[in-house]
């Protein structure tokens, strides 16, 4: 099963087992991560699950596009490797990766 | 030293995350949750959506997985309900007898739906839609192409009736209104959700009132047909009413709390009793941004109400003063709505929509922004967001400009 790190906005580190096929938001949601608050329940429709992926693996993930991109132009602090993370579906290549919690969403 | 118990009735998004919340605010007791229905808490929003439409399984829709309750060590009490509630001796009395003691208790029992008292309304056919069972019952009545009648156009009937077209059958939906979503948005975005729902194929009935459920002729313990007052049938395979919802308020009222158009608290989601909280659809609150107190039935609402709630069970309270936001999916457009618009005497709207399927509709109440409904605008809804937090209003004349991008409205 994939880990999926998390590092809040003072960097503390969470590490969770996230099972391929959930999104790196449930991975949070289901270890009681802080941070991630998913009020939309993963519709892309709120925005509360922004996180920074590890430039490394933007290849693997992909980049935002349609409503996500342009939800995500209008969050606090974007950064070129913005993502909602609802967005995010984990596969295996994705072990070891690293998100970042922005500090709006605490 | 005995454990402390706090109790939480209703195990949907409001009790779910309160459970959540208490975890994470330290409550080292127990945490028992009690829920009628006979799952774990699951994402009600959908059930209307990707559920109908076959998208999502019940299964995938758990608000969080079993192995997470298990880990924070709350328990659940499931297809359990909760008769009474005693508060001189701290008890709750099961609908089953079993008597259960509470130290801190939770109420978080929701909204029920409103039902049609008329003339064949407990007719096999005749649908609501409030539980996951509700929608399995309507799928295994869904088999080749159906007349579907839905009763009522607000935002569940319009994206039950999208997601039913999706499928397609032949839907109809009659509104005793002139328009559709009347109670909850501006003239102007009803007219592009009918024009919407219309362009789908979805036959919209407005200004009529229906007046009986007819049983059928060869099975006259189901109905085949809606009758309307003015004398108008419409055949109907399926018929799902979905015409608002009542809190439920009769444990509270019964344990002699105040209740008034939901279960009555303050802004740190507190009863009058000391021991007792309350959080979600089935709450009257105060909203010190709004000025106002109101009972809201939305996700977002129930989940900042509930980490209030929790934060009063730990004794460090959070102040619930949320603005209100909600979002609808219907066919391939996605409202989402920023604030609230009750008052409004101004609309301003970014985009036309009258064509395309884009725009914004900002409302105004003293030249002050209240709301806005988006439609395929996140960008817009994103920004609104901000300027109702920060109080801003721009200028009418930019809000309408789509050569200004909405990001320069934080700006000053
Ligand atoms: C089809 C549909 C679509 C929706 N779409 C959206 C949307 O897009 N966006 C949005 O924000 N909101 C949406 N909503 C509204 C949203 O689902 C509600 O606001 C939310 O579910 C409220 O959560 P709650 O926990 O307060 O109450 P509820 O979800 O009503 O849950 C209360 C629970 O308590 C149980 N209960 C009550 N009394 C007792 C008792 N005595 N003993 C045991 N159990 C009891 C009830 O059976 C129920 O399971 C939608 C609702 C529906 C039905
Ligand atoms: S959870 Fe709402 S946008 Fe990701």
């Amino acid at each position: 099963m994939p880990l999926i790190k998390y590092i809040d906005h003072s960097g503390g580190e969470y590490e969770a087992d996230v099972d391929v096929g959930k999104t790196v938001m449930d991975g949070a949601m289901d270890n009681m991560i802080d941070g991630i608050l998913a009020e939309c329940g993963g519709c892309c429709s709120c925005a509360t699950c922004h996180v920074y992926v590890d430039e490394k693996f933007i290849p693997v993930t992909g980049t935002a596009d349609g409503m996500e991109k342009e939800m995500l132009t209008a969050v606090n602090e974007p950064k070129d490797n913005s993502r909602l993370s609802c967005q995010i579906f984990v596969t295996e290549e994705m072990d070891g990766m690293t998100v970042r919690i922005p500090e709006s969403q605490y | 030293m005995t454990q402390s118990t706090c109790v939480i009735i209703g195990a949907s998004h409001a009790g779910a995350h309160l459970a959540a919340c208490l975890r994470q605010q330290k409550w080292a007791g127990r945490i028992i949750v009690i829920g009628d229905d006979d799952r774990l808490p699951y994402h009600r929003p959908p059930l209307s959506k990707a559920l109908l439409a076959g998208k999502q399984s019940i299964d995938q829709l758990l608000i969080r997985p079993e192995s997470f309750y298990q880990k924070q060590n709350i328990e659940f009490m499931l297809n359990r309900k909760v008769a009474r509630i005693n508060r001189t001796d701290k008890t709750l009395q099961l609908a089953d007898g079993e008597t259960l003691a509470y130290d801190k208790l939770a109420l978080c029992t929701g909204a029920r739906v409103r039902r049609l008292d008329i003339c064949g309304a407990e007719l096999k056919g005749v649908h609501y839609l409030r539980h996951y069972r509700d929608v399995e019952n309507i799928k295994t009545n869904l088999d080749g192409q159906r007349n579907i009648v839905i009763v009522g156009g607000g935002y569940i009937g319009l994206e039950t009736a999208a997601s039913l077209r999706q499928l397609g059958h032949k839907v109809t939906v009659i509104e005793a209104a002139y328009r559709v979503l009347q109670r909850v948005t501006a003239p102007e975005v009803s007219t592009f959700f009918q024009r919407v729902h219309q362009e789908q194929g979805i036959q919209l009935v407005l200004d009529k009132q229906v007046a009986e459920f007819v049983a059928a002729k060869d099975d006259p313990t189901r109905s085949d047909r809606v009758l309307c007052t003015d004398g108008s049938l419409y055949p109907a395979d399926l018929i799902i009413v979905g015409i608002g919802v009542r809190p439920n308020v009769e444990l509270a009222e019964q344990a002699g709390l105040k209740t008034a158009n939901g279960i009555w608290v303050n802004e740190f989601a507190q009863t009058e009793d000391p021991d007792i909280v309350a959080a979600g659809d089935c709450t009257n609150h105060p909203n010190a941004l709004l000025n106002t107190r109101l009972r809201l039935e939305s996700v977002p609402n129930a989940m900042e109400q509930a980490k209030s709630a929790a934060a009063s069970i730990c004794e460090q309270p959070i102040q619930y003063a949320a603005h209100p936001w909600f979002w609808s999916d219907q066919c391939d457009i996605k409202l989402q709505i920023a604030g609230f618009n009750n008052g409004y005497d101004e609309v301003v709207l970014r985009g036309d929509p009258g064509v395309g399927r884009s725009f914004v509709a900002w409302y105004l109440k003293q030249n002050k922004l209240i709301a806005a409904d988006c439609i395929n605008r996140p960008k817009e809804f994103m920004i609104t967001k901000q300027l109702l937090a920060k109080q801003i209003t721009p200028e009418k004349h930019l809000l309408s400009d789509e050569s200004v991008d909405p990001k320069r409205f934080l700006e000053n």
